[in-house]
């Protein structure tokens, strides 16, 4: 075995992997582990390896990530709670050959901004929307979500999710990908590697379809909220694994015709 | 014959402890540092830095993109 | 007649206008009594010539979210509504005057609350001047008169607008948007060029600038009060630089009707009604209902007796008329309501009964 100093591997010219520049330096708020840094993360590492930052425009939602714009460094607008779609739909056709992306959390993209995001799809909007379902509101403290699956405890559901009770838990990409207008549904995760690597390929899809004018571009990502779910990330994740996946199967849901 | 060599640098400052990269490390070179940065996690750093083989794994798997990859290939010495 | 005059309804005459403004889009649901505006856009199509995009919503919340959107990305923005539906919007509008955008926002008002009529009112006096959503905030109101004014307010709308990176609310009500009358258009004015947007708007981040954020939250609350008092100094300099206002007949006037909109046309044939009678009336007619005219409505205190403020509606516009005047000479208020327009007879006998007796 070479005896290889540290040092010696550790030089500009080796580089493998490093924060992308269309991520900015400051420290995003998302507790430990959370997914949405991660697919903040790679949203921004797509936009630099298209080469797209000067023509991208997102649009941040109301919740845990309702401060995206702080962090990736494109044109941002904040949206009022589940409206990101109508502000996305104006803005995509205002100036057609932008990049428009929505991001998206359960409570707003499939409760409250529901008519938003089933109009937007269904009219075939020209945009990509990202939707980080993790099944809680956890910037508001951890209550029960639209995708909240049954028997998960949140702070409004202490006993469990009941169903009959609180309707079920709501299948928004299964129900985006019936409609006419939407191009590329798709659901992924980022808690393992290979997940964030799939999700990047997705993301990276979804932005490129827009130079199609096909339609929407869905990217659903089931994630976990820590502080909500009341774990450690690593208990989070394998919860996810347990839980969240058999309910949310992962994969393609919508694929473009050849 | 030519072997590949890897190695991170942790952002200490940045790290906020959630251990994915640990358990994301096929190789087990990561564990989680005894002392805690200023925001008070107990930050990742190589604890087997021997095994690494610049997977990018860690990298990867990071949500706050703290972690910078290298890699190299590494002419193996004859023993004679 | 001049041949550049054509006969049209208010409702279309603010489409065409819109269109002749160099507006970028059109966002809208349809409600009654202003269902004629998306119709006029939509066949008139002009996508075709400016390139102006028309949309017809889910709903008015979407409408008003699309506004910002557009507005946000500095494009000139418009919707058009009537009460039930700009009420709706109302959070909307709160968030775009927090995002300090610039939109403009039709009210054809009918009457209330709730359902209420198809009939036209001025019971969105409060909503439109007060701020309407949550917290402070004020649009800039005009009040159309006449199928003109309604055409003429939508470049001047859109100007204001941007101006003041403010929402600008055309307050007009079911009349208006309903009558027809003659009109003639200004010129159609070029929309913005990409490279005429302005500099705050989400474009696209280009290497030379830091990227454009376009919202309404600041969780530090001295930032957010800072940010307040910035909105504070804006409607001062709109009081200063946006008053806009009618006087008939006030110069020897004992006593002036005020009124706005469908109410001030009614009250010019008051006046005349009146002093055929022998008693000096004038009519003081609004224009800007926020910046709303008080010092001007103050001055005629030195020589006016009493004012009668005169609304469809249960009395709104009427208590800005009382802080204008301070308290030096009685104020009162005639309204009818539900969609129910007064006489001008109605009126002249409402002054003789509240101010001379007999």
């Amino acid at each position: 075995m070479a005896d290889i100093n540290l040092m010696d591997i550790i030089k500009e010219k080796n580089v493998v992997y490093k924060k992308t520049k269309v991520l900015t330096d400051k420290v995003m708020h998302y507790c430990p582990g959370c997914g949405h840094s991660t697919t903040h993360r790679i949203i921004a590492e797509v936009i630099e390896e298209m080469g797209i930052q000067d023509k991208t425009i997102g649009i941040a939602p109301v919740g845990c990530s309702v401060f995206m714009y702080d962090y990736i460094d494109v044109d941002t607008q904040e949206a009022a709670h589940g409206r990101a779609p109508a502000l996305a739909t104006a803005i995509k056709r205002l100036l057609p050959d932008r990049y428009v992306f929505t991001y998206q959390g359960d409570g707003d993209l499939a409760a409250i901004g529901t008519a938003e995001t089933i109009h937007a799809c269904n009219r075939g909007e020209n945009i990509t929307m990202i939707f980080i379902n993790n099944g809680i509101y956890g910037m508001t403290g951890g209550q029960m979500a639209p995708t909240s699956i049954e028997g998960m405890r949140t702070s409004t559901t202490p006993y469990g999710r009941d169903a009959h009770l609180m309707g079920h838990p709501i299948k928004m990409t299964e129900l985006v990908a019936q409609l006419p207008g939407t191009y590329y549904v798709t659901r992924q995760a980022v808690h393992t590697p290979n997940l964030v690597r799939k999700t990047k390929k997705a993301i990276r899809k979804a932005f490129e379809y827009q130079a199609l004018n096909r339609g929407v571009s869905f990217v659903e990502v089931v994630s976990n909220c820590n502080s909500g779910w009341k774990m450690s990330p690593v208990q989070a994740v394998k919860w996810l694994d347990e839980n969240m996946l058999p309910f949310y199967p992962l994969g393609d849901i919508k694929v473009p015709e050849k | 014959m030519a072997k590949v060599k890897g190695a991170i640098v942790v952002d200490t400052e940045r790290c906020k402890g959630c251990e994915l990269c640990v358990i994301s490390c096929p190789t087990h070179v990561i564990a989680m540092s005894k002392k805690v940065n200023s925001k008070g996690y107990h930050y990742a750093y190589m604890e087997n830095p021997d095994a690494c083989n610049g997977c990018t794994n860690c990298a990867i798997v990071c949500p706050d993109g703290v972690i910078t990859v290298y890699r190299m290939k590494v002419e193996e010495k004859t023993e004679v | 007649m001049d041949e550049d005059f054509v006969l049209m309804k208010g409702n279309e005459a603010l489409a065409e206008a819109a269109i002749r403004s160099g507006a970028d889009g059109y966002f809208g649901y349809p409600i009654t009594p202003q269902s004629e505006v998306m119709e006029y856009l939509t066949a008139a199509k002009p996508w075709e010539h400016t390139g102006m995009v028309v949309l017809q919503a889910e709903s008015e919340v979407a409408a008003i979210n699309m506004l910002y959107g557009g507005a946000g990305a500095g494009k000139r923005v418009m919707t058009s509504s009537s009460s039930p539906g700009i009420s709706l919007m109302q959070e909307g509008i709160s968030y775009i005057a927090g995002a300090e955008l610039p939109v403009v926002i039709v009210n054809v008002v009918r009457g209330g609350p709730g359902l209420g009529t198809i009939q036209p009112s001025q019971s969105d006096y409060f909503q439109a001047t007060k701020g309407g959503g949550h917290g402070d905030y004020h649009l800039l109101v005009l009040a159309p008169a006449s199928v003109q004014e309604m055409a003429d307010f939508m470049p001047l709308a859109f100007d204001l607008a941007f101006k003041y990176r403010n929402p600008v609310m055309v307050l007009s009500d079911g009349a208006i948007g309903q009558m027809m009358e003659k009109v003639k258009f200004q010129p159609q004015r070029p929309r913005m060029t990409d490279d005429e947007l302005p500099g705050w708007a989400t474009t696209g981040k280009k290497p030379d600038r830091e990227r454009n954020i376009i919202t309404s939250l600041d969780l530090d609350p001295y930032r957010q009060e800072r940010f307040n008092q910035k909105l504070v100094e804006k409607y001062r300099k709109m009081k200063e630089e946006e008053v806009r206002y009618e006087m008939f007949q006030c110069e020897d006037a004992e006593y002036v009707f005020v009124a706005y909109g469908t109410s001030s046309r009614i009250c010019q044939k008051s006046v005349q009604l009146a002093r055929e009678r022998g008693i000096k009336a004038g009519l003081f007619r609004p224009i800007s209902l926020f910046p709303f005219p008080e010092n001007e409505i103050e001055a005629l205190t030195s020589h006016v007796k009493g004012m009668l403020s005169v609304e469809m509606s249960a009395g709104q516009m009427v208590e800005d008329v009382r802080l204008s005047v301070h308290g030096k000479i009685p104020v009162e208020h005639y309204g009818r309501m539900g969609g129910v327009i007064p006489t001008p007879e109605e009126i002249v006998d409402v002054l003789i009964q509240k101010f001379i007796g007999g």
